[in-house]
């Protein structure tokens, strides 16, 4: 049973973790978070199964072609529902625009996909059992990213300028960087990601609309319990949260272990609103 | 005072009179006749929608005091329909308990819903707003989550049968002409606290959070009361909503019902009763008459939602709002009317002084005050000047409580202040302005002037809900209060104006009114006269010295030297968080380095 909390437990983590990167990646870049990170994670798993199970596409193909999904979604999100509001941000409007463009996408998929889960493919044609690619599929692909985004922010000219806009905006464009370009590159990057979670952990979720909500208030718990833009919080907090779902799974029973993970959500913020490896802000009036 | 008062009101009898209230109105009753003779019209499916229309209203109209006034954007609000709808059939049906009457159940099941408003509500309180939305989310996710495997009491997935209220409201208009009633009842409550000080409090904290502190108004209390109320009428939403379907089960509250109600508040407009109220019924009626559409109808909300935002912010009611598009005299001067201050601020107050002791706080490396000395006195202006960064209006913030001194003492006629309760400033009657107006765009500038006595009110949320006369009380004095401080600094003439129509230096005024709403004993002006002409400023000095002449202790943070070194008594001269200087204009002026570093040869 243990092995079972924990394998299980790990893989949902690494999920969560990667819609989380996907959040901490968009706000770097903007400021601002979005309600498309979930959406993203659920497409991940819908196009897959659409592009390999119903189409018939080879695996590589229909994989490519999702990750492709995810980032003309998160281009989208920044020219629709990001960059139209951001020269208001004391108003929070881009809570309301991405909301509504998540909605918009997940109508669309409940409607002209299916109202009900879907099944995911099976990516590799290996026996069940041990320790499957249900689990370790979600794992690697947390991973890679991990490895990929450090590699990305430490090695290449074009990381440097994205951690350069994340920390200083206006410095950054006075020295001349293409800020729109980045935050474009950025949110495509940021779709990239949030569409591999949900592939990667297609197996698991399965194609299904209502991924969207469900993975975009999971991820963002460990974006709020890691703090904002913190990406080895998020997964840290993100592998936690899902140890933490499963163990609760199997303690008090499936659906209460919503409730002790919500309860615990909202028991850490309001004792440490900024995350529990966040810095506070100062207040400036 | 009165006899202030009441001399202004001849000169404007359109502002507020009955005439404006009854036109406000009209709507309204518009809206009750057709909503009583329906029945007259048609039948059967129409009666549904109709009902179903005022079931939504009831939850809506308490949202809207969350989301509308108050800018907390909840968008998980089923979660409590979701809450009333089974607990009030539950306890109908007696899965747990014996079982109850309708109207026992729907009342516990307000109950219920108060309590579990409050708890969603509660992180509103500390948590930044995309935080908030995404808490009210998860929370609607794991109510029906919890409903569906309750199976004992909720009957899980199969679900429970809803309610049936006995006569007369068993048959179909007559449970309409139940929750009809309950809608309108709705209305008139929340259009009573809009039009409190409760309400303009709420818009407050929406529009300029640090204004509301600087008022007086508590957020954790305020907020607290509207998630208790909205939360209330939604979980009685909940129940009329199960005894509508007369079967529920947990498909029923999609995430879609919490947008619809979400977004016919944003379509009717923030801060409008009647703008949310024409959305609800929009929204409800609207997926009829298209019936193909409907499986869409999600979909188009959300389109909705998107235009909205980018498009017109403001919805419904503010492209009702025809008064203000009428354009304002262009060359209107504002001429402040400095001996209308005694009635206004009464008896000087007898505060003894306000002292600041070796005060030092960095943030990080900087020093941004550095064992700072201050004494401002009743009665005295004292000028607080020095070049950009000198930490003048970190000086007002340690005062005000925005920041903490990391050393020394701010003392009021010798206690210290309170760390932290910003709010409690307002009490001791230390009022203050923003270097940035912090002015709520969308309210009149009587309105907003108003904000400032917040505090000086009697009556209870509960009484301006209901509108008993204490309310009533409240409400005139404020507003005489609010005209005659108005008239104080000039500006009566635009009092009915949305403020974000005035010019800055208008602006600036309405603060200094709103400050003098509270009857400082104390008043921090920081940089009042940036952005004025000449011509006003030297009319804000005469102002400034006039209300330090009935008594109040200013302090102005400034830049024009000409204007400090006319009305200030004692000048403190920073430069780098410390002290270079202090003593009267003439001392000043006389100092070496203070005219070397700071004012030039």
């Amino acid at each position: 049973m243990v092995e079972s909390i924990v394998s299980t437990g790990l893989a949902i983590g690494c999920i969560y973790a990667l819609i989380a990167i996907t959040d901490n990646v968009m706000f770097s870049a903007s400021r601002v978070f979005s309600f498309t990170a979930g959406t993203l994670g659920m497409l991940g798993g819908v196009l897959g199964s659409l592009f390999i199970a119903r189409m018939g596409m080879p695996v590589a193909v229909g994989f490519l072609l999702a990750l492709a999904g995810g980032a003309v979604l998160g281009i989208v999100t920044e020219i629709v529902a990001v960059r139209p509001v951001l020269k208001s941000l004391d108003q929070h409007l881009y809570v309301l625009s991405t909301l509504a463009l998540a909605l918009m996408i997940q109508q669309f998929t409940a409607i002209e996909w299916s109202t009900e889960p879907q099944p995911f493919p099976r990516l590799f044609d290996i026996a069940r059992g041990g320790f499957d690619q249900l689990f370790w599929l979600p794992m690697l692909a947390c991973a890679v990213v991990i490895v990929g985004l450090e590699l990305l922010y430490r090695r290449t000219l074009i990381g440097h300028a994205f951690l350069a806009i994340a920390e200083d905006n206006f410095a950054a464009r006075a020295l001349g960087l293409p800020e729109r370009s980045l935050r474009i590159a950025s949110f495509a990057l940021a779709g990239v990601i949030g569409a591999l979670a949900g592939f990667a952990g297609g197996e698991m979720l399965l194609a299904f609309f209502a991924n969207a909500p469900m993975l975009t208030f999971y991820g963002f718990v460990p974006v709020a319990l890691g703090g904002m833009g913190n990406n080895r919080g998020a997964v840290v907090a993100g592998l936690l949260l899902g140890l933490f779902q499963q163990a609760a799974n199997f303690l008090v029973g499936g659906i209460f272990a919503s409730v002790a993970v919500f309860t615990v959500f909202i028991i850490v913020l309001l004792a440490r609103p900024e995350g529990l490896a966040g810095a506070t802000l100062q207040r400036r009036v | 005072m009165d006899t202030q008062a009441t001399q202004l009101r001849p000169s404007h009898p359109n502002v507020l009179g009955s005439a404006s209230t009854f036109s406000a109105a009209l709507p309204f009753l518009a809206l009750l006749l057709v909503g009583i003779s329906l029945p007259l019209f048609g039948g059967g499916y129409w009666g549904v929608i109709a009902t179903r229309a005022c079931v939504y209203w009831v939850l809506v109209s308490g949202l809207n005091l969350v989301v509308g006034f108050g800018g907390q954007i909840a968008i998980g609000w089923v979660a409590l329909l979701t809450l009333g709808a089974y607990t009030t059939s539950v306890l109908v049906a007696g899965n747990v308990t014996p079982a109850l009457p309708p109207y026992l159940a729907l009342a516990i099941a307000a109950v219920v819903g108060a309590i579990f408003g409050l708890i969603i509500g509660l992180p509103a309180l500390r948590l930044r707003t995309f935080y908030f939305a995404i808490t009210t989310l998860g929370f609607a996710t794991i109510v029906t989550q919890v409903a569906l495997a309750w199976q004992s009491v909720t009957g899980g997935g199969v679900g429970v049968a809803g309610p049936i209220f006995p006569e007369p409201f068993a048959s179909q208009w007559g449970f309409y002409y139940f929750c009809f009633g309950l809608a309108a009842i709705c209305t008139w409550m929340t259009a009573n606290v809009a039009a409190s000080r409760f309400g303009r409090a709420l818009t407050a904290i929406r529009d300029a959070e640090v204004a509301a502190e600087a008022s007086g108004i508590a957020k954790p209390a305020l907020l607290g009361t509207v998630f208790l109320f909205s939360g209330a009428v939604a979980a009685v939403a909940g129940g009329l909503f199960a005894a509508l379907q007369s079967y529920i089960t947990p498909d029923a509250f999609t995430l879609d019902l919490s947008i619809l109600f979400f977004i016919a508040i944003l379509i009717g407009g923030r801060g409008s009763i009647l703008g949310p109220l024409l959305g609800t019924i929009l929204l409800t009626v609207l997926p009829e008459f298209a019936a193909p559409l409907v499986a869409w109808s999600t979909f188009l909300y959300a389109v909705l939602l998107l235009v909205i935002v980018l498009a017109i912010p403001g919805g419904i009611a503010e492209i009702l709002d025809f008064k203000n598009r009428r354009p304002l005299e262009s060359d209107r001067a504002i001429i402040p009317r400095p001996e209308l201050l005694e009635p206004l601020l009464g008896a000087p107050p007898d505060a003894g002084a306000l002292t600041l002791e070796e005060v030092a706080l960095s943030f990080g490396g900087v020093r941004a005050i550095d064992g700072l000395d201050l004494e401002i006195r009743p009665g005295q202006v004292h000028g607080l000047i020095g070049p950009n960064g000198s930490g003048k209006t970190t000086t007002l913030n340690v005062i005000s409580g925005y920041y903490t001194q990391q050393r020394g003492a701010v003392r009021l006629n010798g206690a210290a202040l309170p760390v932290f309760a910003r709010h409690r400033r307002a009490h001791m009657r230390i009022a203050r302005t923003f270097q940035t107006p912090r002015i709520v765009g969308s309210a009149s500038v009587l309105e907003n002037v108003m904000i400032g006595g917040t505090i000086d009110g009697e009556g209870t949320f509960i009484e301006s809900l209901l509108s008993l006369p204490r309310h009533r009380r409240d409400e005139a004095t404020l507003r005489n209060t609010a005209m005659l401080a108005l008239a104080t600094v000039g500006l009566e003439r635009l009092a009915p104006v949305r403020a974000d129509r005035l010019q800055h230096s208008e602006l600036r005024f309405t603060e200094i009114a709103r400050a003098l709403m509270l009857r400082p004993a104390f008043l921090l002006l920081d940089e009042p006269a940036a952005g004025l002409s000449a011509e006003e400023i030297e009319r804000l000095g005469a102002l400034i010295l006039a209300i330090a002449g009935a008594g109040t202790g200013v302090l102005v943070v400034e830049h024009h030297p000409d204007l400090i070194f006319d009305i200030c008594h004692h000048i403190t001269v920073l430069n780098l968080g410390k002290i270079l200087a202090a003593g009267t204009p003439a001392e000043i002026r006389a100092h070496r380095e203070v005219v070397n570093a700071y004012l030039g040869a």
